[in-house]
């Protein structure tokens, strides 16, 4: 393609433009003055002064990773992603606007539709991200036409089970086996609609795999892929991690730590 | 020559290979290796070279790889995963693929892909089940001027007739490798048809070095100020300044700077690369050195797409005889601490590794996912080095400033354009080819040089370009007005708009990263959407749709792949609409489909085809 097209952050700033040191610290998020350290994004930020930007691949624990797109806010009327762009002294950022509500609307529809999610069946219900966050956007359909994709879910691990139906390619199992566990377990294989997880085996079953159901790749994962055997369902309706609370305000950090 | 006619590739990829192949596939590999060295940032490269020898990359193949890199297997498999051209099955002896654009399917590349299936007896994307042939599409090969192209084991057949598809599946029947086949067959044309200052240039090898070198590399840093050279990828960044910001980008001395040339010409309908490489390859190198002179580079890649394949062993010659010219290497020119030298990287079917912070994510051996900027590639590029990623016409075109001072190419074209610009004329004209105007040339004097007339519309810079309607051909080509990469596709009366714009998104959809959400999904709707249309079942509210789509993916696509893939349909529905109204048979709400259809499956299986098997219009 050449560079014929040009991403997000297109017009190639002068360097300094993004070195924010000898600025003065506070931009605007829906009207609210909201402060920041030099090199923290507009999210972080946001979340620190108790502003929540919806995310799902975005974690505290690992850099910003840019992919599921549903932190996107305006910035002085330029659509950016609030996760991987610097917070910057001045500038006017839309979040919870009609405009942004509806994208992100769209995009977790995306989510749904590329997908096999059959919420009722699926252990991870009530303390998953991606149902948690459709909640908050008052999703009643997945209003596309489902894909219905042939995953296959990978059982052959005795404590873990594989259910790529529910993948949103987050990354996250990718990054924190690679970046934390030190044995990248994970990796996504093809592209576009046919990207997929796959496992580091020849034999493609993660009994073949080093995890440990300890590792930080197996605890890690927003929805319902990676999951331990003989817990679904342990915890009651009413009392899961989303039952009572909103992800919108659990997301947040704790206040004290502000 | 690639000429994969081991006999392994006739095994099956599920059967267990034998000791004496699985002795020769690590042989293989280990011969590949020793060239790279386990160096990870090689691996795409080694799994290419492996995929020659062997035609395709068994699991084996894939974990002897990741064994001897020491990297996980995961992330051998993800790469393989995602170029088109890597495969993990085997794919016959003979792997065909039909350039797929619009251009070539207007001169009948479909029809004849469908009758070399006929001939050899297979159905398209399928293997024959001797393990002989395998057929297929794939995105255009950038042979727009003399199509219908094909891909025959990675090198290029052009002009195809009927006479040549009966010639080459004969060949393929006779299973005659691939080195005996008529060497006529595998010719390109440059087809030039137009030249200006860069195409007339008859500078000399070193001509540009000894001439910058004289001056020393902050003389040189001005001229090319004053040239005001903008980008020739489309983009249109003024190139001192990336070589400015790269040249001031904290360094690690023994690293050093990276100099790359992106040579993944993947827009469709773009060939202009192709000519330069292929006739001015001296000057796409020099115009590199040159670049690495003036921001103080040790090491050049040259990123080629893997459909110009072909054009690889006489680059390397002539790499060869620029180190025998001392216009590479140690001490260029005698100059003391002046070392740069050129690796070519081969790219292996990815159009989004033109995007530049995918294609540096590519030269490191990675999946092409384009990177998140801040921080840019001129201070985190290759390897986090400080790296200047320029176009193949851009480091051409820097020769001529380097000779002829930056005032005089700032002379030439528009105010904000300087220089001249080549165009990749293809479509409905007489004369299709390379055409070099100077900027600020208008569309209708474009069209009356290539003997185009009853032109409906133009696709300028390609499917992520804009479509001009006839009411626009007074308007300029320039970054001030329409900017272009170069393409340039012609449209006359008789075509439907909707068939392009159709072909277009189905082409953005398959070359997708997968990286981020809305490209993921929101191409693969809208083509959902558009195939709805084509086949009779669009109604009003899916145009609504469309819009939402087309939103969604321009305001939050992570890269310009998924910001221009809805360009076509806006293009389209405000320019060309009744093209897509005479589809649209239903005001209101239509299904997807048609009841009887989806029975079709149903009837296969039991075999039934009674009247009781079939639900009628009136009854559905």
């Amino acid at each position: 393609m050449s560079q014929s097209f040009t991403p997000i952050g297109q017009e190639m700033p002068g360097l300094d433009q993004w070195d924010v040191r000898h600025m003065s610290q506070s931009f605007t998020l829906d009207g609210a003055e909201v402060p920041f350290t030099p090199g923290q994004s507009i999210l972080e930020a946001a979340r620190n002064a108790g502003i929540y930007i919806p995310h799902l691949c975005w974690h505290p624990d690992f850099p910003a990773h840019g992919s599921c797109k549903l932190c996107v806010v305006k910035v002085n009327g330029r659509h950016v992603s609030s996760c991987a762009t610097p917070a910057a002294a001045g500038i006017e950022v839309k979040s919870n606007s009609p405009e942004i509500r509806e994208e992100r609307k769209v995009l977790l529809q995306m989510l749904f539709v590329e997908g096999n999610h059959f919420c009722p069946s699926c252990e991870k219900s009530g303390g998953c991200e991606l149902q948690a966050q459709a909640y908050d956007h008052e999703i009643m359909t997945p209003h596309y036409t489902l894909f219905y994709p042939d995953r296959p879910v990978d059982a052959s691990h005795p404590d873990l089970l594989l259910d790529f139906n529910r993948c949103i390619f987050c990354e996250l199992c990718v990054r924190a086996s690679r970046d934390v566990d030190g044995k990248s377990v994970f990796a996504l294989s093809e592209r576009g609609i046919h990207k997929h997880l796959v496992v580091s085996s020849e034999s493609g079953r993660l009994a073949d795999t080093d995890i440990d159901p300890s590792d930080k790749a197996a605890n890690i994962c927003p929805v319902g892929v990676i999951l331990h055997k003989r817990q679904g369902f342990t915890v009651p309706y009413g009392q899961r991690a989303y039952d009572e609370t909103p992800i919108s305000e659990q997301g947040l950090p704790n206040k004290e730590t502000v | 020559m690639p000429d994969s006619q081991t006999p392994n590739s006739q095994q099956s990829a599920l059967r267990e290979p034998t000791a004496e192949q699985r002795r020769h596939w690590r042989l293989v590999v280990e011969g590949v290796i020793a060239k790279h060295g386990a160096r990870p940032e090689q691996l795409l490269q080694i799994l290419i070279e492996i995929q020659e020898e062997l035609s395709w990359l068994p699991l084996k193949v894939v974990t002897d790889v990741a064994e001897r890199l020491s990297i996980s297997r995961a992330r051998v498999e993800g790469v393989v995963g995602f170029y088109s051209f890597l495969h993990t099955r085997p794919n016959g002896r003979f792997r065909v693929l039909f350039s797929n654009n619009i251009i070539d399917r207007m001169l009948g590349s479909q029809t004849m892909m469908d009758e070399m299936c006929r001939k050899l007896w297979l159905q398209p994307g399928k293997m024959s089940e001797d393990g002989l042939v395998s057929i297929g599409p794939t995105s255009c090969t950038g042979m727009g001027d003399q199509g219908p192209a094909l891909l025959v084991n990675g090198m290029t057949i052009t002009k195809l007739t009927h006479q040549r598809v009966n010639l080459i599946s004969e060949l393929i029947r006779k299973d005659t490798p691939l080195a005996q086949w008529p060497q006529d067959l595998f010719a390109v044309d440059d087809n030039i048809q137009r030249k200006d200052i860069l195409l007339n240039s008859a500078l000399k090898p070193g001509d540009a070095l000894r001439a910058a070198l004289a001056n020393g590399p902050d003389a040189l840093m001005e001229e090319m100020k004053k040239s005001k050279l903008r980008g020739r990828g489309g983009a249109g960044f003024t190139t001192a300044q990336k070589w400015d910001f790269c040249r001031q980008a904290p360094v690690d001395e023994a690293l050093g700077r990276v100099v790359v040339c992106n040579a993944d010409e993947g827009e469709p309908g773009t060939f202009k690369d192709r000519v330069l490489l292929t006739r001015y390859a001296d000057l796409v190198f020099e115009g590199m050195t040159l670049a690495a002179y003036a921001i103080g580079a040790k090491k050049g890649f040259l990123y080629l797409r893997g459909e110009y394949r072909y054009l690889l062993a006489p680059l390397q010659e002539v790499l060869s005889a620029r180190r025998a010219q001392g216009l590479l290497g140690a001490s260029i020119l005698s100059q003391t601490g002046f070392d740069f030298d050129i690796e070519i990287h081969m790219g292996a079917g990815a159009y989004v590794c033109g995007e530049e912070t995918a294609l540096l994510e590519s030269l490191e051996g990675k999946r092409g996912t384009p990177r998140i900027r801040p921080p840019f590639p001129v201070t985190h590029g290759y390897l986090g080095r400080p790296t200047s990623v320029n176009n193949v016409e851009t480091l051409a075109s820097a020769c001529l400033i380097a000779t002829q001072g930056g005032d005089a190419f700032a002379k030439i074209g528009t105010a904000q354009s300087s220089g001249t610009k080549l165009l990749s004329i293809s479509g409905d004209c007489a004369q299709p080819g390379i055409y070099e105007f100077p900027f600020g040339a208008t569309i209708a004097e474009v069209l009356e040089a290539c003997g185009a007339t009853d032109v409906q519309a133009v696709q300028m810079g390609g499917a992520s370009g804009v479509t001009l309607a006839p009411s626009e051909f007074s308007r300029k080509m320039a970054f001030e007005d329409v900017p272009t990469a170069g393409a340039f596709m012609i449209f006359d009366s008789g075509r439907d708009m909707f068939e392009v714009a159709s072909n277009f998104v189905h082409f953005f959809a398959h070359e997708s990263c997968g990286f981020c959400t809305p490209c993921r999904v929101g191409t693969s709707l809208l083509t959902g959407y558009l195939d709805k249309l084509s086949n009779g079942y669009g109604s009003k509210p899916d145009l609504a749709e469309i819009d939402t789509l087309n939103r969604v993916l321009k305001s939050t696509s992570h890269c310009g792949l998924g910001q221009a893939a809805a360009n076509p349909i806006l293009d389209g529905l405000k320019k060309f609409r009744p093209a897509y109204e005479k589809r649209m048979l239903h005001q209101d709400f239509e299904p997807a489909f048609n009841l009887d259809a989806a029975l079709e499956r149903a009837r296969q299986i039991t075999g039934r085809d009674d009247a009781g098997a079939h639900i009628l219009e009136e009854q559905a």
